[in-house]
């Protein structure tokens, strides 16, 4: 299905699911959803090894965990294009008796997910988990988890840093979505950050940096990059900084479609933006 | 009546030391975890023996219960281990939305719970954690009451698919089951044969319900015995076929009357089987320092107390 179909026009197709996905519901989180889209192009479509005949325990493939599981519309647009369920079946996005729950979950099965997250701040942890059990099984395979920034505020992400760098666990790739924003405004108002590069590194991590959070050139270069340090007693974090709404002129440079979806207008000019390249669902 | 031997008091924590050491040897796939109380949980023989599949995670109990659903994919049987309080209060979001909203295969070990936990006081004895895991869609929650039924209990649950919340205790107490008592998952264990009320006990108020027959029986009040290990799911074809023959129950547990063993079964009978109800539970309230037998007798948790509660429901029979 996915042949011949350059990532650009992948990317270009999983905005448009998004934004038709949170539109018909009128609710959902399309911002952090745009703003991570090549990121889950260029992990799905290029870097991860991933079968989507899916198997929960995911045994001799990569793993993908998302912790901010509210931007859910990339992650169920990204499984469904790349074959884990049909993709007519975004079309139940939030709606009642769906698969595609507001926030992703294993409990109704949907294919791909692997832990249900929404409740911030425990998607590290599992990746964690899970990568200690490939170890265990001599699965030489990575394990991908990509955090928000503003989920940086809740504790338990930084005992999960802590326990990674102090017990070696090299076989993850942690990946930051540097937006700056989150539901009240930026992270720096809201509760600021600091300086997250120094913050992972005083806590032991190998941390490379990406500017060019929305280039899907860029974000496989420092994948390929961070894969390279694996396996040196090191624990790897991406902090890659990335346009919230990217894509979408009006959704761009603001907070404001965090958690908002577009009304009828506002659609039709976020779809003129981002061609059809794979047909709609 | 039937005589229970207390074969020589030990804790109920080591009887998971001991289940947990066992299943080191019997199951590849068993990992265990713990929060800087390896210790308390009486892990080390399994520590010593299967180092690579030992994690100490620190002070850190929420990244435990995170790190604990994430190893069960890959197939691995995570054992946690820490107190009741930190166990379950301290990370309930956690183990709702990563371990039972998940699915996940997890065993959360709880030592120390209830009252008994004796001199550090109320901050450390937990006595609502009954109820905040009976109330997760999916949790199968025992208590076990002495030191071989929490033996059976950690070997039961690594064969059991599925979370499992499993509370045990600090304090040595009787030892006094058998293996003819049996031990199976959500099957109440029927000790004592009796006519006049039905006595359910869980956890160390077995031991305490069993001394109080004896006392009862040479008073003339013939009690009958069951042990609900089991508080979720609940046996009811065991408490339904004991109150309609005796026509009145007492619960005993070491939890608050708020979301415990007494709650669920008074729901369980208010449904199926009305019936006259005395509790034997903390009163909705913190507990104390002291020793674990003063802490009993002051918050209404011993054979007294449940022979004055059998009393009171026999007059409302």
């Amino acid at each position: 299905m996915i042949e011949n179909h350059s990532l650009e026009s992948i990317t270009s197709q999983i905005r448009r699911d998004i934004l038709r996905m949170v539109h018909k519901v009128n609710s959902g989180h399309p911002g952090g959803s745009l703003g991570c889209t090549e990121f889950f192009v260029a992990l799905y479509f290029e870097i991860m090894k991933h079968d989507c005949a899916f198997s929960m325990n995911g045994k001799n493939e990569d793993l993908f965990f998302l912790s901010n599981g509210h931007i859910s519309p990339v992650f169920y647009s990204t499984l469904a294009r790349c074959g884990y369920f049909p993709v007519k079946e975004l079309n139940t996005f939030r709606l009642i008796n769906s698969r595609l729950q507001g926030h992703p979950t294993t409990h109704e099965g949907l294919p791909g997910i692997r832990v249900a997250s929404g409740s911030l701040g425990q998607g590290l942890s599992v990746a964690i988990g899970a990568a200690l059990s490939k170890k265990l099984n001599n699965d030489p395979n990575t394990v991908y988890v990509l955090m928000g920034d503003g989920e940086l505020q809740e504790g338990q992400n930084w005992e999960a840093l802590m326990y990674a760098a102090g017990n070696d666990v090299d076989n993850l790739i942690a990946t930051i979505d540097l937006n700056g924003k989150q539901i009240d405004g930026s992270t720096e108002d809201v509760l600021s950050l600091g300086d997250v590069s120094d913050k992972f590194e005083a806590f032991g991590w190998d941390v490379l940096e990406l500017k060019e959070g929305n280039s899907l050139v860029r974000i496989i270069e420092i994948l390929n990059v961070a894969k390279s340090k694996l396996g040196n007693k090191k624990p790897v974090a991406i902090l890659m900084k990335t346009e919230m709404g990217n894509g979408v002129s009006f959704m761009m440079h603001t907070h404001a479609w965090h958690g908002k979806a577009p009304n009828d207008e506002q659609l039709a000019i976020a779809l003129s933006e981002n061609k059809e390249t794979l047909g709609d669902y | 009546m039937k005589e229970y031997i207390n074969q020589g008091s030990n804790d109920t924590r080591s009887g998971f030391g001991e289940g947990l050491t066992e299943l080191g040897r019997s199951h590849p796939n068993v990992v265990a975890l713990c929060a800087d109380l390896i210790g308390s949980l009486k892990m080390q023989t399994f520590i010593d023996e299967n180092p690579e599949r030992f994690f100490q995670i620190g002070i850190a109990e929420a990244n435990m219960m995170g790190i604990a659903a994430g190893l069960t994919i890959g197939g691995k049987i995570p054992f946690t281990g820490t107190f009741a309080n930190f166990s379950t209060g301290r990370v309930y979001d956690q183990i709702r939305q990563s371990i039972a909203y998940s699915g996940k295969n997890v065993k959360i070990c709880a030592s120390h719970a209830g009252i008994t936990l004796g001199e550090d006081g109320a901050t450390h004895q937990i006595l609502e954690d009954i109820g905040m895991m009976k109330m997760l869609p999916g949790m199968t929650v025992i208590n076990s009451c002495d030191f071989n039924q929490t033996k059976a209990a950690t070997l039961a649950i690594a064969d059991f698919e599925g979370p499992v919340y499993l509370r045990f205790g600090r304090p040595k107490v009787a030892n006094f089951t058998t293996p003819e008592n049996g031990f199976e998952i959500g099957k109440g264990i029927l000790l004592q044969p009796g006519s006049d009320v039905t006595i359910v006990a869980t956890g160390h108020l077995v031991w305490e319900a069993l001394e109080a027959a004896k006392d009862l029986n040479r008073m003339g009040v013939k009690a009958e015995i069951i042990n609900i290990h089991t508080i979720k799911p609940l046996d009811k074809k065991i408490i339904l076929n004991s109150v309609k023959k005796t026509g009145c129950i007492v619960t005993a547990e070491e939890h608050n009357f708020i979301g415990g063993l007494g709650e669920s079964i008074a729901g369980m009978l208010s449904r199926n089987h009305p019936t006259p109800h005395e509790f034997v539970a903390t009163d909705d309230c913190f507990g104390e320092s002291g020793t674990p037998a003063q802490l009993m007798e002051k918050y209404g948790l011993n054979k007294n107390s449940i022979k004055s509660k059998v009393k009171s429901i026999l007059k409302k029979k």
